[in-house]
């Protein structure tokens, strides 16, 4: 029983000393932000790396999201003679909760694991060491321009994810069980309102991309410096962002729409 | 006048040095002197805490207690923004090289330029082959790190370090893991960047017979404190058992062969009680 508390002890020590790092950590990069546009070049690049680079699994995976949508939503409506509405089923869906919640699941899947491992490796072969004695801040040159294109990249991958899911729900809702395509934008139009549903979206896309980048690249300056740090932060990343974004999902679903 | 009182005092200074790594100590009490413009060698036993008294030099590290000096400045108490410009006026080759892997050869060498100078890119040209003609890799410039030998990737990673023409070079094991000829050659490189820019170099190894030959003081290290210190022959002449052992390579002395415990017959003995019992 005392063991038992002791762990639990130890355990919860643990948590609050990383989160105290990585509290700091976050800091130091959000000071660092300056860094962004003066090594504007840094962060296209970064940008291309994180964001452009995970256009196509989100495209893809939006497609099929729309898609299995449209079917789904077409089979519960139909029974209520409403196949009509399908195009804002589907849309709201996706711009409420599927564009953000699967967008950031890929994107720290995709992303995420590639900025852990990447950092983890240069901290394992010296080289953000090699960096600060050579009178560089890794946190100017490494870790800003990395948390901003993640930061950025996540809302705008969120909403290519939305319209391509869209898309998926009308090549099946439309092009294969002959729902009316006026019907499917009108309705589409007609449901989805522009505040309560796309800035909401729009809002938990930003969120999700601020924590799933933040534990991405503290992950990677937090790991152990050997390959099995560098597997188990990737892991972490994973795992943690995945808890986060869809604890985060329901605090705020909760407050934005009650 | 000055400047021969500059000449005269030492480069690094350490006093008291105490530093722990969690709960294992590291430095108890450690001092030494590093002179301007000549080799010193740290030599000691592996786990010793060699790398980490260049990182404390450095400043990626504090001391817990006891003072660095480095060019008259105390290192643990400088400000960031004039720890990075003493930096700047020191190098570091590590172990690995430590090369950028998304640069090729030549923008790593230009990579300190870059980052603290506004040359042309015509100069930073000139000035990076001239770096990489004289550790001999200039024709590599545009081979990536992971094409490198680990000699070559050290030979960049000593273009890097003196690309903006510092003070000092900090060596981290600069002949761990080398060939003959490879170690021949960063041998050679170390002395004549030592001779020819006049610069202060602190090496830390543990390999005797090459950092005998090129050192011009040498500080032996051990158990956080230091066993010998001074010019080759004076560490030679009034060597402790510790250093006699050290530098003889032998395999028992004050550094045991066996790691400490009960003696092996009371193991036997215990075993076959047990046993029986």
């Amino acid at each position: 029983m005392i063991d038992a508390l002791a762990n639990l002890g130890r355990a919860g020590l643990r948590w609050l000393s990383v989160l105290g790092r990585a509290s700091i950590f976050l800091l130091r990069v959000l000071r660092s932000q300056d860094a962004v546009v003066r090594r504007y070049r840094l962060t296209f690049a970064e940008i291309y790396s994180v964001g452009v680079r995970s256009l196509l699994i989100i495209a893809v995976s939006g497609l099929f999201v729309g898609m299995v949508l449209g079917y789904q939503g077409y089979i519960t409506l139909v029974r209520f003679g409403a196949a009509e509405a399908l195009g804002g089923a589907v849309a709201l869906a996706l711009v409420r909760e599927l564009g953000p919640v699967v967008t950031a699941l890929l994107f720290a899947g995709r992303a995420g694991s590639a900025l852990t491992a990447e950092i983890g490796l240069m901290k394992t072969t010296e080289q953000l060491s090699a960096m600060e004695m050579m009178a560089v801040d890794p946190y100017r040159r490494v870790f800003a321009p990395r948390f901003f294109a993640g930061f950025l990249s996540m809302p705008l991958l969120a909403a290519i994810f939305s319209a391509v899911g869209v898309i998926g729900g009308y090549i099946v809702g439309v092009g294969l069980l002959g729902v009316d395509s006026g019907a499917y934008f009108s309705q589409m139009q007609a449901v989805t309102d522009w505040r309560e549903d796309v800035v909401s979206g729009v809002i938990k896309s930003i969120v999700f991309g601020f924590v799933v980048t933040w534990i991405a690249v503290f992950q990677g300056f937090d790991a152990e410096p050997t390959s099995e740090g560098i597997s188990r932060a990737t892991t972490q990343t994973v795992v943690m962002s995945a808890l986060a974004v869809l604890g985060l999902d329901f605090v705020l679903t909760g407050m934005m729409f009650t | 006048m000055n400047e021969e009182r500059v000449a005269d005092t030492p480069h690094v200074v350490v006093e008291d040095l105490v530093f722990r790594r969690g709960r294992k100590l590291i430095f108890d009490g450690l001092s030494l002197t590093v002179p301007r413009g000549r080799v010193t060698t740290v030599m000691g036993p592996s786990g010793t805490g060699k790398t980490t008294l260049l990182r404390l030099i450095g400043g990626q590290l504090r001391p817990d207690s006891g003072r660095i000096w480095v060019d008259g400045e105390e290192v643990a108490r400088l400000s960031t923004r004039r720890l990075y410009a003493l930096r700047k006026r020191m190098g570091m080759l590590f172990q690995t090289g430590a090369l950028l892997t998304d640069l090729n050869v030549f923008e790593n060498v230009a990579f300190p330029l870059r980052e603290h100078t506004d040359l042309p890119e015509e100069l930073i040209r000139n000035l990076v082959l001239m770096k990489l003609e004289a550790v001999g890799l200039r024709a590599a410039r545009d081979l990536s790190p992971s094409q490198l030998s680990g000699g070559m990737a050290r030979r960049v990673a000593l273009a890097r370090a003196i690309a903006l023409d510092p003070d000092m070079i900090l060596y981290d094991e600069p002949f761990a893991g080398l060939d003959p000829i490879t170690m021949g050659q960063i041998v050679t490189l170390i002395q004549r960047t030592n001779r020819t820019l006049g610069l202060t170099s602190v090496l830390v190894t543990h390999d005797v017979v090459e950092a005998m030959d090129i050192s011009d003081q040498v500080v032996l290290i051990a158990e956080g404190r230091v066993m010998d210190a001074g010019t080759v022959e004076q560490v030679r002449a009034g060597m402790s058992a510790w250093s006699k052992q050290f530098l003889e390579g032998r395999p028992d002395g004050p550094v045991p062969f066996h790691y400490p415990g009960d003696s092996y017959r009371d193991d036997l003995v215990r075993g076959r009680e047990s046993r029986n019992d």
